[in-house]
């Protein structure tokens, strides 16, 4: 039964989480940040996603691209 | 947004998920016999029909903010799940998406199991793969044709377009009898991975209370801009030598397990 119930989790993680679990964190939070501010000021809040978004699909794809070797040999000397 | 971009968007999203259900069915057809993966294949159709009916009202009984707010941030990891994806095999950095490779590792490891034995379904593991891939990447067409048609207060478009994905794949399939490799999946995937987080951003802010200069017209800078950083990222991350397996001969994603 506690098998099936983590399997059934683990579909649902990897169905909307996926591979980069901050990715996910970071749209959460940036969603959580634009809710607030809308409802407490009258600053515009559309370019927090924007942001947030821009910045997460870059550090998300350089954390998976594989380092080329000579840059790996320049960051230990 | 306007109804024929509701419908592009939901046909190629679609289409694309149509491809990888119909390559699993017919690895399964091919392998294990037709019986067993037709028996799948509708097995899975009913639940489909049954998750449908019951999401159906249930989504359309929801405020529109919470929909937008839920949906638009659903969609969004969605999109940036994909489009991260698709960044990184245009770059050379992940392995191309490859139908051809999928099929013949799926029809491989159907032939290498024992067939079981049954009056209704021969062969439980031919059915039980056609049944988890119609349903697995059904519940995608689903959640997409949902979300963008109650989004867009055009379900019945959304469907129309979700259905006509599924038939013209599912035509195709039947008239090649092979996996759809002359489709372009890994660009259609890109552009979908746009689309997805372009309207993911648009929805999930304007739920949140975020006011969108131009209103609805927002989405149609949002879109090319969307696509516009992708091709960026893609030339800031292109590998300078292509890896051995970049072009389609290393594990695929449905051998790794990887849906997206």
């Amino acid at each position: 039964m506690i098998r099936r119930i983590r399997a059934f989790g683990a579909f649902w993680y990897g169905f909307i989480v996926g591979d980069d679990w901050r990715v996910a964190a970071g749209v959460f939070l940036a969603l959580l940040i634009t809710y607030l501010l809308s409802r407490a000021t009258t600053v515009p809040t559309w370019w927090i996603v924007v942001v947030t978004v821009a910045g997460l699909l870059a550090v998300s794809i350089r954390r998976a691209s594989p380092r080329p070797p000579d840059a790996k040999e320049t960051m230990t000397q | 947004m306007g109804n024929s971009a509701l419908f592009i968007a939901v046909f190629l999203a679609c289409a694309v998920e149509a491809v990888e259900a119909l390559t699993i069915v017919l690895a399964a057809g091919i392998g294990r016999g037709w019986r067993s993966a037709i028996a799948g294949l509708l097995a899975g159709l009913l639940t489909l029909a049954v998750i449908v009916a019951a999401l159906g009202p249930a989504v359309s009984a929801i405020p529109l903010d919470t929909l937008r707010l839920v949906v638009g941030g659903l969609l969004l990891v969605f999109g940036l799940q994909w489009l991260r994806k698709a960044v990184l095999r245009a770059s050379g950095n992940k392995a191309l998406h490859d139908e051809t490779a999928a099929f013949q590792a799926t029809l491989a490891a159907t032939q290498h199991t024992q067939a079981g034995s049954g009056s209704v379904v021969p062969d439980w593991y031919g059915f039980t793969l056609a049944f988890k891939g119609v349903v697995l990447e059904g519940l995608e067409v689903v959640f997409i044709a949902l979300t963008f048609g109650s989004n867009q207060h055009n379900v019945a478009l959304a469907a129309v377009a979700a259905v006509a994905a599924v038939l013209v794949v599912a035509a195709a399939g039947v008239a090649v009898r092979a996996p759809l490799s002359r489709v372009p999946e890994n660009s259609m995937k890109f552009v979908v991975g746009i689309m997805l987080t372009a309207f993911g951003m648009f929805w999930g802010a304007e739920g949140a209370g975020a006011q969108w200069p131009g209103s609805d017209l927002a989405l149609l800078v949002l879109i090319p801009a969307v696509g516009l950083y992708a091709l960026i990222l893609v030339a800031v991350f292109r590998r300078r030598e292509p890896r051995p397996n970049a072009l389609g001969n290393s594990m695929s994603d449905e051998q790794t397990g990887n849906h997206a």
